[in-house]
């Protein structure tokens, strides 16, 4: 019996692990994935918003400004890539400055710092690739940029360190009320927890339901985005929103942390919560939409497109908290955008609600810092030469595109929770993320992960299950 | 820091050629920086027949053509470095490179061969809907996974794209078990060789859908299957075309790309039709001393054709370190225009006065033409032209033009390449 299971291993689970691992209790982390960050937390804008769009007094309000404010901290005590390059939502016409105004006002009444209105002028000096149309705008310079893979795997490794077991392939079916605790019936046999911590992103209606008579019904809201090669990473420094105006609803261009250019996402509601395929009309709208607040979008180098689903709750606002008629059972629901921006107040807040609920005491060996792997593209060559000569794999380069090393692979391989796919050594490192998109890298990543974990060339996924890479060898059937 | 008078960057069939041809034009100091674990680059992947005819009259596999190379650079004992990448180039030809063995390292050269080669496109640059499950392979992936492994990437198979490396796939999957279902093209013709639709495609009985492509790929995990719909004259789906392929593993042969990161980053001025330098008469780019050849300046259709590029990219780079960058006295300056359906021209300037006594002249046209000529005019005067029964994008077109002819011509600015109706 656990004192704690979490289910889900994105980055609200992640978050809340972290938090709850600073205290004596047994906790246990439960994905129905074979990594942790597979779900929407995979696939997203990965902008830490400012905090001036959700209704004044709501919770994403709250989450969402004091989330900012963490993650710059976080950032550095866990080792992950985040700038704060600033937001701009773009207004194109006079007629809709009182939708900026009422914005900008919003983010005051948030608690949003230092936002300022741009003149024209103003925004075109600061992003020349912007539309000529282009009004006015709304500048936070609060708003930033992550990487949203190493935000949730650092928070992940930390909690791990610290204590928090993590269990893959973990499938939960069923939830059982017992007296003073929940029995969950998984993919990998029974688990008891006293608490449970619902962080099953699009899923967690299904868990919430099974357990309280008031129903809550989380919709999956698929976006398309496409992700553009390195040489159009400049074309814009700061994340460009549209403001919702005449025109509908726009989408956003954004530097990534990476130095890729992203355009996205589409919103359409889909049924079934699996449904991550893009679709030859979200694409063909979304460069359409894009160019209409951003000049000269070279979509030529387009390298790859994905789809993401945003978990979008009725109520249009986060669920947190224990549910009313669930004693010990906490919600972490609905959590769609400002999710990312959120996560790490989403975690102090559940872990503060727990403290408070099961007297937490506080561990003496808490430890709160983590190290990334090493990007050796950062060091000097002088550092790097002593890195090479210590350890070989890191003068060893498998990702072309990405320039990641033999050793930076090793490395996410041979980590706590560790990569165990290609997709999970992606996730990490990058390589097979850059302008190729694996072509080159993918056989040489494969024979590394036989060769570390011990496993055969047939065993090895692009991202576990049943995406076995190769199928056999020549003649085989013949 | 090391210094060598040529520094060749790659050591595919380009490297390897120009590099013999350098030693042999009287340069001793050279050295080949390879990223991979041996020389010849994608040629020990190319397991198949029908490389070197041009070059040595015979047939030859990937690395049997690549080994007649190798050799030449072995008896020329020229220097060459294996699993060492190439990080960056700066503008006075300093080269940064790092291996396992002596890290990272620099090296100043006094002349810079680029010949990295090219890369696959992926499905990205398509946008092509759907899922992103495991099966989906650029096909030069599977070919590497194939020939060089041993392992197969899936059994039943659907190829979208009939460039050359995509046909060749097509019958190397049938070789080895796995069953081809059609092949799709989104143009109305083919992107390869003639040769290589019939020998690896009519001969296995394997379908060639031209204006087709794929629309959406199924399955979550791995590859279920995909859609192909025809298309328009725009490459527009046209709707109610659709058809369901069930199968498990997807291969992309649709379109290779220079590969010139390096080349961006030092500087070198580009040409958006072939995403290669822009070079001159002797392959040499906006930048004193630093040539290219092979498919990291236009990507060739044959072997033989990159051999013989290289091989004058060497000899020029040889010229360029001896005379040690004097003689830059360039004189008249020719332009080459390719207009209608010529696509590019390689070179894309002459200096007479520094040409060699014959050039070759490279391009590919737009589309596919019928006794049509092809033709050249010297400024306004059409001075050649030949006739040709067909001419297709899928092979390399050339022009040969020498320097006597040129001579005659002391005023001429610009020569214009096209195709005209017979």
């Amino acid at each position: 019996m656990y004192d704690v299971i979490i289910i889900g291993a994105g980055v609200s689970g992640a978050a809340t692990a972290r938090e709850l691992s600073r205290y004596r209790a047994s906790i246990c982390v439960l994905e129905k994935e074979e990594d942790v960050c597979c779900g929407t937390s995979k696939a997203n804008s990965a902008i830490v918003h400012a905090g001036y769009d959700a209704a004044i007094g709501s919770l994403k309000a709250k989450l969402n400004v004091r989330g900012n404010e963490m993650m710059g901290r976080l950032s550095e005590e866990l080792d992950f890539p985040f700038e704060r390059r600033g937001s701009l939502v773009l207004c194109l016409s006079e007629d809709d400055m009182p939708n900026l105004q009422e914005l900008y006002d919003r983010g005051v009444a948030n608690g949003v710092k230092d936002m300022r209105i741009l003149s024209r002028d103003e925004v075109l000096r600061m992003e020349p690739n912007i539309t000529d149309d282009v009004y006015a705008a709304l500048y936070a310079p609060t708003a930033g940029i992550v990487c949203p893979f190493g935000l949730n795997i650092a928070l992940a490794e930390n909690a791990y360190v610290n204590g928090v077991e993590f269990k893959f392939d973990t499938e939960v079916k069923e939830i059982k009320k017992l007296d003073e605790s929940y029995e969950l019936d998984t993919s990998q046999g029974k688990f008891r927890a006293k608490y449970v911590v619902n962080a099953a992103g699009v899923y967690a209606d299904r868990f919430h339901n099974m357990v309280s008579a008031e129903k809550i019904h989380i919709t999956a809201r698929r976006g398309d985005y496409c992700l553009m090669d390195k040489e159009a990473g400049t074309h814009v420094g700061r994340t460009i929103f549209a403001l919702p105006g005449k025109l509908g609803k726009g989408v956003l261009v954004t530097p990534t942390i990476h130095g890729n250019l992203l355009v996205g996402p589409t919103a359409v509601d889909v049924e079934d919560k699996e449904a991550i395929n893009t679709t030859a009309e979200g694409l063909a709208l979304l460069l359409a939409k894009a160019g209409m607040n951003v000049k000269n979008i070279p979509t030529r180098l387009v390298i790859t497109s994905f789809a993401g689903l945003r978990a979008h709750e009725n109520g249009d606002d986060f669920i947190i908290g224990e549910v009313k008629d669930a004693k010990g059972f906490i919600d972490c629901a609905g959590i769609e955008s400002p999710g990312i921006a959120s996560s790490p107040a989403i975690g102090e807040m559940i872990a503060e609600l727990l403290r408070d609920k099961m007297d937490l005491i506080e561990k003496e060996d808490f430890v709160s810092t983590r190290q990334g792997i090493k990007d050796p593209s950062t060091l000097s060559m002088e550092e790097r030469n002593a890195l090479i000569k210590e350890n070989p794999a890191y003068g060893n380069i498998i990702c072309r595109c990405e320039m990641v090393t033999e050793g930076e692979i090793i490395d996410a391989i041979k980590r706590p929770l560790g990569a165990k796919s290609l997709d999970g050594v992606k996730r990490r490192t990058r390589a097979g993320m850059g302008r190729c998109q694996s072509g080159f890298c993918a056989p040489r990543t494969m024979e590394i992960l036989a060769r570390e974990c011990g496993m055969s060339m047939f065993d090895i996924t692009k991202a576990g299950g049943k995406s076995q890479i190769v199928v056999g060898t020549n003649k085989d059937t013949i | 820091m090391r210094d060598y008078d040529i520094v060749i960057i790659g050591g595919g069939p380009a490297g390897l050629a120009a590099a013999v041809s350098a030693k042999q034009n009287g340069v001793d100091s050279i050295l080949i920086l390879e990223r991979d674990n041996e020389l010849g680059g994608i040629l020990n992947q190319c397991i198949h027949n029908g490389f070197g005819l041009h070059t040595f009259k015979e047939e030859l596999t990937g690395p049997e053509y690549a080994d007649r190379f190798i050799q030449q650079v072995n008896q020329l004992q020229i220097e060459y470095k294996l699993n060492t990448m190439v990080t960056d180039i700066d503008s006075s030809k300093k080269v940064t490179a790092m291996n396992r063995d002596e890290g990272m390292f620099e090296i100043q050269a006094k002349a810079v061969i680029l010949a990295m080669g090219c890369r696959e496109r992926a499905r990205g640059a398509l946008n092509i809907p759907g899922y992103r499950p495991a099966g989906i392979f650029s096909a030069g992936t599977a070919q590497r996974l194939v020939n060089m492994e041993g392992y197969m990437p899936g059994r039943e198979v659907v190829i979208l794209g009939s460039g050359d490396i995509g046909l060749i796939m097509a019958r190397r999957m049938t070789l080895e078990g796995a069953k081809v279902k059609v092949v799709a093209e989104l143009m109305p013709y083919s992107g390869g060789l003639k040769r290589n639709i019939v020998q690896c495609l009519d001969d296995y009985g394997i379908p060639l859908k031209l204006s087709h492509t794929v629309i959406d790929i199924k399955g979550k995990e791995r590859v279920e299957g995909v859609t192909l719909a025809e298309v328009d004259e725009k490459g527009s789906p046209i709707a109610g075309t659709e058809e369901f392929y069930p199968c498990d593993t997807l291969l992309l042969s649709v379109g290779l790309i220079p590969e010139n990161e390096l080349s961006r980053g030092m500087g070198v001025e580009m040409n958006p039709v072939t995403s290669g330098p822009k070079v001159n008469e002797s392959l040499e780019t906006n930048m004193d001393g630093v040539f290219a050849c092979g498919n990291v300046l236009h990507v060739h259709d044959l072997v033989d054709y990159v051999s013989e590029e290289a091989a004058a990219a060497g000899r020029n780079a040889a010229a360029y370190v001896s005379a040690c960058g004097a003689g830059n006295e360039e004189g008249q300056e020719i332009a080459l225009k390719p207009v209608s359906g010529v696509r590019y021209t390689v070179p894309s300037t002459i200096h007479p006065a520094h040409m060699s006594d014959e050039l070759t002249v490279r391009f590919r046209v737009d589309g596919v033409y019928r006794n049509c000529y092809v033709s050249a005019y010297f400024d306004d005067e059409r001075v050649i032209y030949r006739k040709r029964q067909i001419v297709a994008p899928g092979e390399m077109e050339e022009v040969k033009l020498t320097k006597e002819q040129l001579l005659r011509y002391p005023d001429l600015k610009t020569i214009t390449f096209m195709i005209e109706e017979a």
